[in-house]
């Protein structure tokens, strides 16, 4: 599913997957890649539990306790950067 | 009643659970409800067949169990005693969170004594004020040097009357949060709670918390994601055990009703031969396989980590609490005054199959996250 304001070059970009995943649950306009994504209001803990899941599926990470942290997921880049640095840690952490 | 898509181990587990459920649970479970207890003795034997334990890793302790075989232990639990598939369904609940955000100190702690039985967990969210709505939780926690302080009162606490554990969520200065409570601190006592419409043995208790110090060690998931992460996580996994013991009350109360109207007779001819029972009988083998079926997608779902399974299960246990509250219906209707009678089992589960309808997210709750759902191209 492509989104209005996407550019198409994104698509295979962390960025641009973790975007696609939050659109589907955000109508009011586009989602930045710097934008508080729980100041914008939508995410309940339904979707709290969905973004965890998605990301560790989609990225094959596991969240664990320490990674609960809002900085970590308060935007996409945000969760870019969780997603980096994890796949740079050993499989166990 | 076949299940399509088992593996021969989960059939295997499956007749397992039956003949344990059969052996220990079945002609008991009228007792336990009239006595409002649950022996001891069978929680002991619960935890010595490993189903208190039952989804925990073996390096626990536990039996390493796959979430569409946890499911048919709650079905046949379920189809034997609704109060005994309450206690599979909080103790897994606490286990499941310590297992998934608990730290490696509070696994290490915890979960071998919690795998064998040794301790009992109970979930502590629901409040005198505060049901549905979750995040408004009263119980307050202090940040106190390297502790926090917890004031409050916990209400409907299924089996906190036996728990060694709470799982205890309260609001602090940062946002939710989630606490591993022992029963001995103190500060922290129980009151029973008696005289409940259904599930009767659960052994409900009110939990109070009067300025119980606990250390900061026994944070569970960080502070603000007690209620987005924490009691979320649980509660999925409690709408599934509650949506299969759901499918097993709704069995419990077919195979009742076949036997009822294979044997009574009125105008002369077995109640089985009237078109208007047969009409229930069939509505209620059609919402048994359906509720099932839905249960077993979001088993499935969840076994393969898919976003999608959160809402899933939703869906199942809204379709499975309101098939076992409909199939109970009949069942108390094909039975007649003898339905309303301690005689028979269908009165219970009718009692137990409401319960089903409002616990781990009411019916109405359950409706507005399947449509917000369904609005985010399901």
């Amino acid at each position: 599913m492509i989104f209005e304001g996407w550019d198409i070059r994104m698509l295979n970009s962390n960025q641009a997957r973790i975007k696609e995943f939050l659109s589907r649950h955000f109508r009011f306009g586009e989602i930045r890649e710097d934008d508080d994504i729980f100041a914008l209001g939508f995410v309940n803990s339904l979707m709290a539990m969905q973004l965890v899941m998605f990301v560790e599926q989609e990225f094959q990470i596991s969240i664990v306790s320490e990674d609960l942290d809002f900085e970590n997921f308060k935007t996409i880049n945000a969760i870019v950067r969780l997603i980096d640095r994890k796949r740079t840690l050993p499989a166990t952490a | 009643m076949r299940v399509m898509g088992l593996t021969s181990e989960q059939e295997a587990a499956r007749s397992a659970f039956r003949e344990f459920v059969e052996r220990e649970i079945v002609e008991q479970a009228d007792v336990f409800d009239r006595e409002e207890k649950m022996p001891v003795a069978l929680i002991r034997k619960l935890a010595n067949e490993g189903y208190l334990g039952a989804m925990l890793s073996k390096a626990w302790g536990g039996g390493g169990m796959d979430i569409v075989t946890y499911g048919l232990l709650n079905e046949e639990i379920g189809r034997g005693c609704s109060s005994v598939r309450s206690l599979i369904t909080v103790h897994n609940m606490v286990c499941q969170v310590i297992s998934r955000w608990g730290t490696s100190r509070q696994q290490e702690h915890w979960l071998p004594g919690l795998a064998c039985g040794q301790k009992i967990a109970a979930f502590g969210l629901s409040e005198p004020n505060v049901g549905s709505d979750a995040r408004q939780v009263e119980t307050l926690a202090t940040l106190a040097g390297d502790s926090y302080v917890l004031n409050g009162e916990k209400k409907w606490i299924t089996f906190g009357e036996v728990a060694n554990l709470f799982l205890i969520f309260a609001r602090s200065a940062d946002g939710p949060c989630a606490f591993l409570v022992t029963r001995e601190t103190p500060g922290l006592s129980t009151k029973l709670m008696t005289g409940l419409l259904g599930v009767r043995a659960s052994m409900l208790a009110e939990v109070h918390l009067d300025e119980c110090r606990i250390s900061k060690e026994n944070l569970i998931g960080g502070v603000g994601f007690g209620s987005s992460h924490v009691a979320a996580a649980a509660l999925n996994h409690g709408r599934y055990s509650v949506a299969w013991g759901c499918v097993g009350i709704a069995r419990a109360c077919l195979e009742a009703c076949l036997r009822y109207t294979s044997e009574r007779k009125q105008f002369g001819s077995l109640l089985k031969d009237h078109q208007l029972i047969r009409r229930m009988i069939s509505n209620m083998v059609t919402n048994l396989k359906a509720a099932r079926l839905l249960c077993l997608e979001a088993g499935y779902l969840m076994d393969a980590k898919d976003p999608g399974a959160v809402a899933e299960t939703f869906i199942a246990k809204y379709f499975a609490s309101g098939a076992a509250a409909g199939t109970a219906r009949d069942a108390v209707q094909i039975h007649g005054a003898n339905g309303c009678s301690s005689d028979y089992r269908v009165g219970r589960y009718f009692r137990d199959a409401k319960i089903m309808e409002i616990i781990e997210g009411s019916d109405e709750i359950q409706q507005l996250t399947i449509a917000e759902h369904a609005y985010c191209g399901f």
